[in-house]
């Protein structure tokens, strides 16, 4: 790989860590949202705060050892002060967490997540491993963000069962069935970044990624992209992007491509 | 249907509750859950897992459990392959991230063998919490709105008396016996926990009987050193177990990593065959050895020592 070239999990995790203002508190699970937080942090955000669902505040992560699970020693390491799962997740109902950082299996338009059955939940096709605190993240959490491969069969028109809710039928509907807090506020794929109408909350193309279409964003989803008359176009990764993450994870463990 | 307060509140009035000492085998202390229980696991996911209280209870064969537990990990393919549970109570459930969905557990609630009762993982924790307080419910922001709320006949939804806003109420959970694994504890269940503490102390408070098993004995001195450490008081505590790696080959914060070869060797043999490739790894890991001690001489040497090594490297720096 030459040194400018970059594969499209990097591409996302570099995307992502670019919107996390700095100062901010955000819940990371493992994986490419961790590796995101730690890019921001050594790019611009060097005040982020971290939390884990384990219970940790403001890890330290020492590159090519990114924990695999949130809820492990190597996750806990150096951290501000480990709390119990549920008091570190009551946090957001608080109020005290700026961000929740998520990936998923499959999305629909408004935003809704499902991490738990593909099919029909009583005779599902597969029985996948449930919400974790995902579902509590994004309840919760003040602004969402979801990072995701762009591909027809995860962006769908309606997602087989919502683990987790974004504006679940459009509309005032997240705010009627209880959810006054927080909502999804960026999508962030390979192809480009995402936000939501203020009125109908059906996701809207925000920004294109260096070579994407609009007509590659419309032919990878399942329904009908807003399209939005200006659209920001994001700058390549850089050099020091690039550099950095794959000091963080020097085996592509989280950042290999998922369309090789 | 849940116990009432009245049958709760009876079980610790009962329970003696004086300074004694509670030290016992790990045979007698499985002795204390019987058929059909609620049986709680502390720790999280494959971290400060009671792997030996839940090796000995698949041993002696108790069956119909209820099994609730914050993540479930490895472990809880086991008790579903060796028929202990037939009902699991979590919040995810798989082996780990970068080790792929299991197949057991697919297996298992795809063939409606067994039900996963999925709520959210901060849900989980507050129906141990109001356990814990004695009270029935606790209202919550959380669980609204999604698919999850209609599967689970006892989450209600109201309108709180106060604001006209709406909650999700999570019930309490009171399991019968909780399963703890610490670092320290003395001989009469006074326990101190290091790193994460999970959902442990809750559990505690919400279960009938605990049984902790401990990678260290320590005198009752030593906890008197420093009590504000202490996690969980010795009159919630029924049986003190010492038993050093109790979580392999799960980790255990500052005493041990996973071990992560038989980890991986574990995963292998489940995906590649599923509830056959378990049934194979019972026999020859849990009932084919004596004793828990003959069971960790077959996890070698030196990938347990690896696992030292880079558990207590925490406190190296």
């Amino acid at each position: 790989m030459t040194k400018n070239s970059y594969n499209t999990a990097e591409l996302v995790a570099i995307m992502s860590a670019r919107i996390l203002e700095d100062g901010k508190i955000i819940f990371g699970g493992a994986g490419m949202p961790l590796i995101s937080c730690v890019l921001a942090q050594k790019m611009h955000a060097p005040r982020l705060t971290i939390l884990f669902e384990g219970g940790v505040i403001g890890p330290h992560i020492e590159p090519g050892k990114l924990p695999p699970s949130t809820n492990e020693q190597r996750a806990a390491r150096r951290g501000n002060m480990h709390l119990s799962i549920t008091d570190v997740l009551l946090l957001q109902q608080r109020g005290y967490v700026d961000y929740g950082f998520l990936g998923g299996a499959q999305i629909d338009q408004y935003g809704n997540l499902n991490s738990s059955f593909i099919g029909d939940a009583d005779n599902p096709k597969v029985r996948l491993p449930g919400t974790g605190g995902a579902n509590d993240i994004a309840s919760l959490a003040s602004k969402i963000l979801v990072a995701m491969h762009h591909e027809k069969r995860r962006f769908v028109e309606k997602v087989d069962f919502i683990t987790t809710p974004g504006y679940l039928q459009g509309g005032d509907s997240r705010e009627k069935a209880g959810l006054t807090a927080g909502g999804i506020f960026r999508v962030i794929t390979h192809l480009g970044m995402f936000d939501f109408d203020p009125t109908t909350r059906r996701m809207r193309l925000e920004a294109l990624h260096p070579g994407a279409e609009v007509e590659e964003v419309q032919e990878n989803t399942g329904f009908e992209m807003l399209i939005p008359d200006e659209i920001r176009h994001t700058d390549s990764p850089t050099e020091e992007e690039l550099r950095i993450l794959r000091e963080l994870d020097p085996d592509q463990r989280y950042t290999r491509a998922k369309d090789e | 249907m849940p116990r009432s307060y009245k049958e709760l509140r009876e079980v610790i009035e009962n329970k003696d509750r004086g300074l004694r000492e509670k030290v016992m085998s790990l045979t007698e202390a499985i002795h204390l859950i019987q058929d059909g229980d609620h049986v709680a696991a502390g720790g999280c996911h494959y971290s400060r897992t009671p792997m030996a209280a839940i090796w000995e209870l698949i041993r002696q064969k108790k069956k119909d459990l209820v099994y609730s537990r914050s993540i479930s990990s490895t472990e809880g393919d086991l008790l579903l392959v060796a028929e202990s549970t037939k009902h699991v109570i979590t919040s995810w459930f798989s082996p780990g991230v970068t080790w792929g969905v299991s197949r057991v557990m697919r297996h298992y609630t795809q063939e409606k063998l067994a039900v996963y009762e999925e709520w959210s993982h901060m849900s989980l924790g507050l129906r141990y919490r109001a356990g814990a307080m004695g009270i029935p419910f606790i209202p919550t922001r959380a669980m609204l709105g999604s698919d999850l709320l209609p599967r689970l006949p006892e989450l209600k939804e109201m309108e709180c008396p106060y604001t006209g806003e709406k909650l999700a109420l999570v019930p309490a959970l009171n399991p019968n016996v909780a399963i703890l694994h610490t670092q320290r504890c003395d001989p009469y269940g006074n326990v101190q926990s290091e790193g994460l503490p999970f959902m442990d102390e809750d559990i505690a408070g919400a279960s009938d009987k605990v049984i902790i098993t401990t990678e260290r004995i320590i005198s009752n001195d030593q906890v008197r050193r420093s009590p504000d450490r202490t996690s969980i008081p010795f009159f919630k505590v029924d049986a003190v177990v010492e038993v050093p790696y109790g979580c392999l080959p799960h980790e255990c914060y500052g005493y041990y990593e996973p071990n992560f070869n038989h980890m991986d060797y574990y995963v292998k043999l489940m995906m590649g065959k599923g509830p056959e490739g378990v049934k194979e790894y019972l026999d020859q890991y849990v009932y084919a050895p004596e004793s828990w001690t003959d069971y960790l001489e077959m996890l070698k040497f030196g990938d347990i020592l690896r696992a030292t090594t880079d558990g207590r490297s925490v406190y190296n720096d």
